[in-house]
């Protein structure tokens, strides 16, 4: 029995899509060999969200379906935002008003060195 | 538009143990809950002997040894949180009354449904497996901080670590599949008429906590992951002599954890509003607010979580920020309850036994969310942390939500469930002989606390400055009270199980209410409903005017 | 498995989403949090030891930008065969769905073969703060690519046949889900040094 799957969407020309997003791969293994850190960073990751924006528009339709599930999507990444603010003065930083981190400035042990349960 | 059933009647493995029916998958939460919690409170048994009467021998359990103690705290804790108070008030009630109170015939995906339930009570069986694994249960404490939890060496139950970790992510697993079905089910499954404030408010508590639930539980699932390398791969997450730390594993436990208990009380307050509308007569107070409310208070509870960690050395700016959002976050709170009590006012009230646990909910948890305030505060949660004052405090906002009104709500459900009235007298003595005792429990608790007592102690006798032998006698008022609580549970088994077969058969709305599960014949058939019921109005319209009955259902057109 | 079987409940969509479709993104948004939770865990502890940049250094960054050539493609293939589906063309979307299973495989063959490298060279799992949450955090996004192709390949064997055509989009945004948090995972753990 055929299913109702409607077309609820237009069909852009995905291989144009698909050949941007390799092209944009590229872009950022050429960036990544930069010695500038700001260059590396930002082809790295500055290009990883265009790609990602580029995905979830074109190929997940996300443009075109119901207002609130992107605005879900982004609540649950706000979410991890929440999450990073409150835990990284604690874990990332390791040395903060009045106190610092002694133990992680010592040499990391391998695990294969140390006797764990 | 009717339902066809289009297959015979299934055969015993069908029906009990395969059934992707959601009234039949809603029992089996219930009685899985109801064996766990027979389990949890024989734990808190155990270790309120020990506490009430100290290193003597415990009948029915023996010896109460350091590490058996650690272990009996920390699966009664799990046990109570993931294995009776989920259960029972999220996927029990939310599997059977969902459907009928939205008007359909079954969630939108019963094989996931079925699903769920069977990862749950894999979960269950894995947990309770540790009991009996080398080293016993895991001992680490419910919230399973590392390094206790990480190493073996420290707390002596690495297999039951393993296990219990485990079966905590199953259960996850579970709940996620579960009440991502509801969140589709109550969105795209209502009756035609039904709109958004249509909707019981019981329907959108579980919605809500479902969504709650979901958005929280991530970065713990992750964390568990992490965990489990820690305790079996010699990995270091959480170890900060390899490049970890074990405040990581805090705050993602917590940036779940305070959700998690608001994930329970929203099913619990929706109980407690149908069952307030029912026997006041009364519409809710404020429908709109409750639900406004409830989403505000989903989330601040996502921002509220470091106060479980005040002292254990976050950045003090943060304490700060944290202890500004827990105290607001017991405004929208109290709003609600203080709906609840506006519902009352004015209402033609009948105290039957649901009503008496839906009350005793309102005046118990109140109890709970005050004595909050002073955890709240950073400043005085420096001394009051992990003292018994911080169990007190949980447990009078625990109790009301997994075992008051969960009372609330199977009093209420049980004609619709079984086909059967539950004894009224006994019901009463059931309530009366909870309620009571239950205070008796814990405000000896509240002293001791504010006294200095901490909690995790297995006896204080062998620490000369935790021994306070002048308190001795409360903790043995505390003990005793406990024991009467559990033998008046014995009195609601009885009730459960003999009305099962002796009970006034119960017609279809025996307590004349508005919601459409009471349009259905008692218990249900398979499908629901004959005809798919279309919808006219709210879920509360109760004394209107001008009518020849006190209230309205949501099916009947004017 | 007929759809006769689906309840009236299946079939009702108030919110004007199908409830396949629906029940698709909030399981792309409770994976958000597991892989979101996972990442800022990693991000903070990156941060906040420059020294991991030298263990860092030994993933082979060809490797991870042909795998990312790998998911990106195998995307495409998934988004055609929603487009086929979307026209009836039943056995068409099962052919592109295969595909797209067929580029997940070969994903996990060059994993395989990269960490075949590394635990030779002695990077295994305990190794350190960094070999951890690069084990972890590929070992998950691998598991997820592997479910993945499993109902991939069950919607497929329907799709043949004309039946359940909706699915191929559901699994298609869950695919892509997949895709995107590689398209973050290889900057992560290949780029930044």
């Amino acid at each position: 029995m055929t299913t109702e799957a409607e077309a609820h969407v237009h069909h852009p020309n995905y291989v144009k899509i698909w050949a941007i997003l390799v092209a944009l791969l590229l872009v950022s293994v050429l960036g990544s060999m930069s010695h500038v850190r700001e260059v590396v960073l930002i082809a790295a990751f500055g290009i990883a969200i265009v790609k990602a924006y580029l995905v979830a528009r074109n190929f997940m339709h996300v443009n075109v379906e119901k207002r609130w599930v992107p605005y879900l999507l982004i609540v649950c990444l706000l979410f991890i935002g929440i999450l990073f603010a409150g835990v990284a003065p604690d874990i990332m930083n390791h040395v903060g008003q009045h106190w610092i981190n002694p133990v992680v400035n010592q040499p990391a042990v391998s695990g294969a060195a140390t006797k764990n349960e | 538009m009717s339902t066809q059933v289009e297959h015979a009647e299934p055969s015993f493995f069908h029906k009990y143990m395969w059934s992707t029916d959601h009234k039949m998958i809603a029992k089996q939460y219930l009685f899985t809950g109801m064996v766990m919690a027979m389990i949890g409170g024989f734990l808190a048994y155990v270790f309120r002997m020990q506490q009430g009467f100290p290193n003597q021998y415990v009948p029915g359990f023996g010896l109460v040894t350091p590490g058996k103690y650690n272990a009996v705290v920390t699966m009664h804790g799990t046990i109570m949180i993931f294995w009776v108070a989920m259960p029972v008030l999220i996927a029990a009630f939310g599997n059977f009354l969902i459907p009928l109170m939205i008007g359909c015939d079954d969630m939108a995906f019963p094989r996931i449904n079925r699903l769920s339930y069977q990862i749950f009570l894999l979960s269950a069986i894995v947990l309770l497996l540790s009991f009996l694994v080398k080293g016993g249960a895991f001992g680490g404490a419910w919230t399973a901080y590392p390094p206790l939890s990480s190493t073996g060496a420290y707390n002596l139950t690495p297999a039951g670590a393993v296990l219990w970790l485990l079966a905590v992510a199953l259960e996850f697993v579970a709940f996620l599949l579960g009440g991502i079905n509801f969140t589709v089910t109550v969105m795209n499954s209502r009756a035609p008429g039904m709109k958004m404030y249509d909707i019981p408010i019981l329907v959108w508590m579980i919605v809500l906590a479902s969504v709650l639930f979901m958005v929280s539980v991530g970065p713990l699932i992750a964390g568990a992951v992490l965990l489990l390398f820690d305790q079996t791969m010699s990995t270091g997450f959480y170890d900060p002599t390899r490049g970890g730390d074990p405040l990581l594993w805090q705050h993602l436990f917590w940036f779940f954890g305070h959700p998690e208990v608001y994930v329970v009380l929203l099913p619990a307050m929706g109980i407690v509003a149908e069952v307030v509308a029912v026997f006041a007569r009364k519409k809710v107070f404020g429908y709109k607010t409750v639900l406004y409310t409830t989403w505000a208070v989903g989330f601040l509870s996502m921002v509220v979580w470091a106060h479980h960690q005040f002292v254990a050395g976050i950045d003090p700016r943060m304490a700060n920020i944290f202890s500004i959002t827990t105290l607001m976050i017991s405004i929208p709170i109290t709003e609600m309850v203080f709906l609840y009590i506006a519902t009352l006012y004015g209402g033609s009230i009948t105290l039957d036994t649901p009503m008496l646990w839906a009350l005793g909910f309102i005046a118990e948890f109140l109890i709970g969310g005050v004595t909050g305030i002073f955890l709240g505060s950073s400043g005085t949660d420096i001394y009051l942390h992990d003292t018994y004052f911080l169990v007190a405090h949980f447990h009078y906002t625990f109790v009301p939500i997994a075992i008051i009104s969960v009372f609330a709500g199977i009093t209420f459900w049980y004609p619709k469930m079984f086909g059967r009235m539950l004894n009224e007298t006994l019901g009463k003595i059931h309530f009366w002989g909870t309620v009571i005792p239950f205070n008796v429990i814990f405000i000896p608790l509240f002293i001791t606390g504010t006294a200095g007592d901490q909690r995790r102690i297995y006896s204080y006798a062998q620490f000369a400055e935790q021994s306070r032998p002048a308190l001795q006698h409360l903790r043995t008022t505390s003990t005793i009270a406990l024991l009467v609580m559990l033998a008046f549970q014995f009195v609601f088994l009885f009730n459960f199980f003999w009305s099962l077969r002796n009970g006034k058969t119960a017609g279809d709305n025996p307590w004349r209410s508005t919601t459409l599960e009471w349009t259905v014949p008692s218990p249900p058939p398979h499908g629901n409903f004959a005809v798919l019921p279309t919808v006219y109005r709210g879920p509360y319209e109760y004394g209107l005017p001008g009518r020849a009955d006190d209230f309205a259902p949501q099916n009947v057109p004017d | 498995m007929s759809s006769s079987a689906k309840p009236i409940a299946n079939t009702r969509s108030a919110t004007g989403i199908p409830s396949a479709r629906l029940i698709t993104w909030w399981v792309i948004a409770s994976e958000i949090v597991i892989f979101g939770g996972l990442l800022a865990s990693y991000v903070m502890h990156r941060i906040g030891h420059p020294e991991w940049a030298e263990a860092a250094s030994h993933t082979n960054t060809w490797a991870g930008a042909f795998n990312t050539l790998v998911l990106l493609t195998s995307s495409l293939c998934a988004v055609m065969a929603h487009k086929a589906a979307d026209a009836h063309q039943g056995p068409r979307a099962a052919k592109l769905l295969r595909l797209t299973a067929l580029g997940g495989l070969l994903f996990l063959t060059i994993k395989g073969f990269e960490w075949a490298k590394d635990i030779h060279e002695g990077f295994v799992i305990s190794s350190g703060g960094f070999w951890s949450y690069y084990y972890t955090l590929a070992g998950l996004h691998g598991l997820h690519v592997l479910a993945g192709m499993v109902i991939m390949l069950v919607v497929a064997s329907d799709a043949a046949k004309n039946e359940e055509l909706q699915r191929v989009e559901c699994i298609g945004l869950y695919w892509h889900f997949v895709d995107i948090v590689w398209i973050f995972l290889f900057p992560l753990l290949y780029i930044a040094r």
